[in-house]
């Protein structure tokens, strides 16, 4: 699974141009399931299954999409001033080589701070690509660029940009493999929805869940852990397995749901945690509200200095979360004795 | 089918004194978000000659169709919003002076001073701001009193229609800027070209529908208020793909501050320039525009010759934000004329924007063909 991350982080693809990531999870994915779609956001759908008695139609969603920046201005000696496009902030970016989709690469830098006291802000950032003049850049208003960051590996654990979400995507498509593989079949039909736009407000999910209209929804998301120096505290921790989320900043989880990916994890000897999250949200949050609602409920993998050039991210958690997902795919869903629905 | 055509063969396409003149009346009407009915009438009589169907949908959309001319024509959502930003009583103090709340992004730097007509018979009143002086006895001068960082508080101001009037309004009533609409050479002035120039622009459009596609035309509401009206209106329409038209910040002037680091350099935050040409969206606060029709527009511009610029990424909103998270997804762009000074009483467009931004808008959906979405975003 690692090598298989890896190039699916290397692959550029920010929010709104993410065809070379669904090309190559498509090309991976393709002979693993029964039907697959591009709808006219770009996500890329994929039914493995079919509707079932016992089953429930359910909607698993991972984002493909990282945080980029856009070009905004390129000046008269060349440099090029740029804005987000999702969750970054210039601290976290300072200093981080870019790459556009063109080709061209640079470095973010700043201008000199004269007063140390104010805070940074991204019009005082601007990209060096080491020209001379406007004359001489390839690029135009509006091209995207991701940052450029080597992968590294530490022992079983990997530091990376852009794990926020493609250790989502990367557990996904473990799931097709080994369901393939073992010929799992599951008890439910499975919608498997790569989606788009994820990191500017899980908007590819919208559009998804309103096609689908699932019984119950899935997410698969990154999670800031808070076990480094200065972290939040509670928070969940990297190597103690994935994390069932009760709350978090755009979402109620349903209590069945909990319950039930909670009992499926003791059964079957799955580490796992239990998380509260303020401010994140998922596609989970577009399931929940689309046409009439449906529960849903979120698997998430501890992730470390998450919105920033290099993110870190233990493979244990990933291999356990794909391990419990599963479990969760052989099981009937039944709603919990804490829950009247 | 395709229509191809050179800017100069369609007479219809042109500004002329009648098109300015509608420019007008849709200007100076009085229009606040959820209160569009004036600008509504002006749309309806306009629209009503040449579709094939009308309606005024339970928010006050106005959804009006022109069914194309071949067989299968692609479905095109063309929206404009009817709606200009502005401000609402919201308490009465007595001797015609009212507390009063705003609705859209106004700018409360703008406020004090300017007249404003409120409700329904345009009752006139003034904007006033109660000032308080501090006397630097260093340096005698006076300098009026106001919020942190110089910004006025929206609480300090009311808004005063004299005591003859008071009667004559309540709370609630919505308020508007008087700015009259004008020519000044090249350019005009009024208030409200957002968007009132995009509403007159898809009155043309609707005029001179092509045939290739069904337009429908949806007149928005309560854009400035949150894109509410695109958001029903795209769910009720069920498009295949949409384009939007609006009006923009051109905050191209230079930098003039004295004291500020940026005093002398570059401006890079201009958004967009006056006479620049219609601005073709990238991306902004609530939508990543598809790549395929931002591609169609820029191609048809060059194709054709008409000036075009790209809008700055980032910042601000349109009706696409609405339109493009609806159903099963609704592949959208925006394209807007630059407007120096919106959201103020008084904007200032450039007539050749105009002229450009319609001859794209047309040019770009006569050369629409379904063939543009089987290409994967």
């Amino acid at each position: 699974m690692k090598s298989f991350l890896q190039k699916l982080v290397e692959t550029p693809a920010p929010s709104g141009h993410e065809r070379l990531v669904r090309e190559f999870v498509r090309a991976e994915i393709e002979t693993l399931v029964d039907e697959l779609t591009v709808d006219q956001m770009g996500n890329l759908i994929a039914r493995k299954g079919q509707p079932q008695a016992a089953g429930l139609k359910m909607m698993l969603i991972a984002h493909l999409d990282e945080a980029g920046l856009a070009a905004t201005h390129i000046d008269e000696q060349g440099f090029v001033r740029f804005l987000p496009v999702g969750q970054l902030t210039p601290i976290n970016c300072l200093g981080s080589r870019v790459q556009f989709l063109n080709g061209a690469q640079g470095i973010i830098c700043a201008e000199q701070l004269t007063d140390e006291n104010k805070r940074l802000t991204f019009d005082r950032l601007f990209i060096d690509l080491g020209l001379s003049s406007r004359a001489d850049c390839p690029l135009r208003i509006g091209d995207q660029a991701v940052l450029l960051q080597p992968f590294g590996e530490h022992g079983g654990r990997v530091t990376g940009k852009a794990l926020d979400n493609r250790a989502g995507v990367a557990v996904l498509v473990e799931t097709l493999r080994q369901m393939h593989t073992r010929q799992f079949h599951s008890l439910h039909e499975l919608y498997f929805v790569f989606s788009v736009q994820g990191q500017v407000g899980a908007r590819g999910a919208m559009t998804a869940a309103y096609a689908i209209n699932p019984d119950i929804g899935l997410a698969i998301a990154a999670t800031p852990s808070g076990d480094a120096p200065g972290g939040r505290r509670p928070g969940v921790r990297l190597g103690q397995g994935p994390a069932i989320r009760v709350r978090d900043g755009g979402t109620i989880f349903d209590p069945a749901i909990v319950d039930w990916m909670v009992r499926t994890a003791e059964a079957t000897d799955i580490p796992f945690q239990m998380e509260v999250v303020e401010k994140e949200y998922t596609g989970g949050r577009a399931i929940q509200l689309s046409r009439a609602g449906a529960p849903v409920g979120c698997l998430s993998l501890p992730c470390r200095y998450m919105h920033s050039a290099l993110e870190m991210m233990d493979c244990q958690d990933l291999q356990n979360g794909t391990r419990l997902l599963i479990e969760l795919l052989g099981r009937p869903f039944v709603a919990g004795r804490s829950n009247p629905l | 089918m395709v229509v191809e055509f050179g800017p100069d063969s369609l007479p219809g396409l042109s500004i002329g004194d009648a098109q300015i003149c509608l420019l007008e009346r849709l200007c100076n009407a009085c229009a606040v978000s959820g209160n569009e009915s004036e600008v509504r009438q002006i749309v309806l009589e306009q629209v009503r000659p040449f579709a094939s169907e009308v309606r005024v949908d339970a928010l006050g959309n106005v959804l009006a169709l022109r069914r194309g001319q071949i067989r299968q024509p692609l479905r095109v959502m063309v929206a404009a919003h009817m709606d200009e930003v502005g401000m609402m009583l919201m308490d009465d103090e007595g001797d015609g002076v009212f507390r009063f709340e705003l609705i859209g992004g106004v700018d409360v730097a703008h406020l004090p001073g300017k007249s404003v007509y409120i409700g329904r018979a345009h009752l006139p009143g003034v904007i006033g701001r109660p000032l308080s002086f501090t006397a630097d006895e260093d340096q005698d001068t006076e300098v009026f009193g106001d919020g942190p960082d110089n910004k006025i508080p929206l609480a300090s101001l009311r808004i005063d229609v004299s005591p003859d009037n008071a009667k004559k309004v309540k709370v609630g009533d919505y308020v508007t800027f008087t700015t009259a609409f004008t020519r000044l050479g090249p350019s005009l002035r009024a208030k409200a070209f957002d968007d009132r120039i995009g509403v007159a622009i898809l009155i043309e459009l609707f005029r001179n529908a092509p045939p290739n596609i069904d337009l429908q035309a949806a007149f928005t509401v309560q854009e400035e208020a949150g894109l509410r009206g695109a958001h029903v209106a795209a769910y009720a329409l069920d498009p295949q793909l949409a384009l939007v038209l609006d009006c923009t910040p051109a905050r191209d002037l230079p930098h003039w501050e004295v004291d500020s680091a940026a005093a002398g350099c570059e401006n890079a935050l201009y958004n967009t320039r006056l006479g620049a040409g219609p601005a073709i969206y990238i991306s902004d606060s609530s939508t990543i525009h598809d790549p395929r029709l931002v591609r169609h527009l820029v191609e048809t511009a060059e194709a054709l010759g008409i000036p075009y610029q790209i809008r700055q990424p980032g910042g601000g909103g349109t009706d696409a934000g609405a339109v493009h998270r609806q159903r099963t997804g609704i592949p959208s762009v925006s394209v807007s004329v630059p407007g120096r000074y919106i959201h103020t009483p008084a904007t200032i467009i450039r007539l050749e924007d105009w002229q450009n931004s319609l001859r794209l808008a047309h040019a770009a959906l006569s050369r629409l063909s379904p063939a543009i979405l089987d290409i994967e975003r």
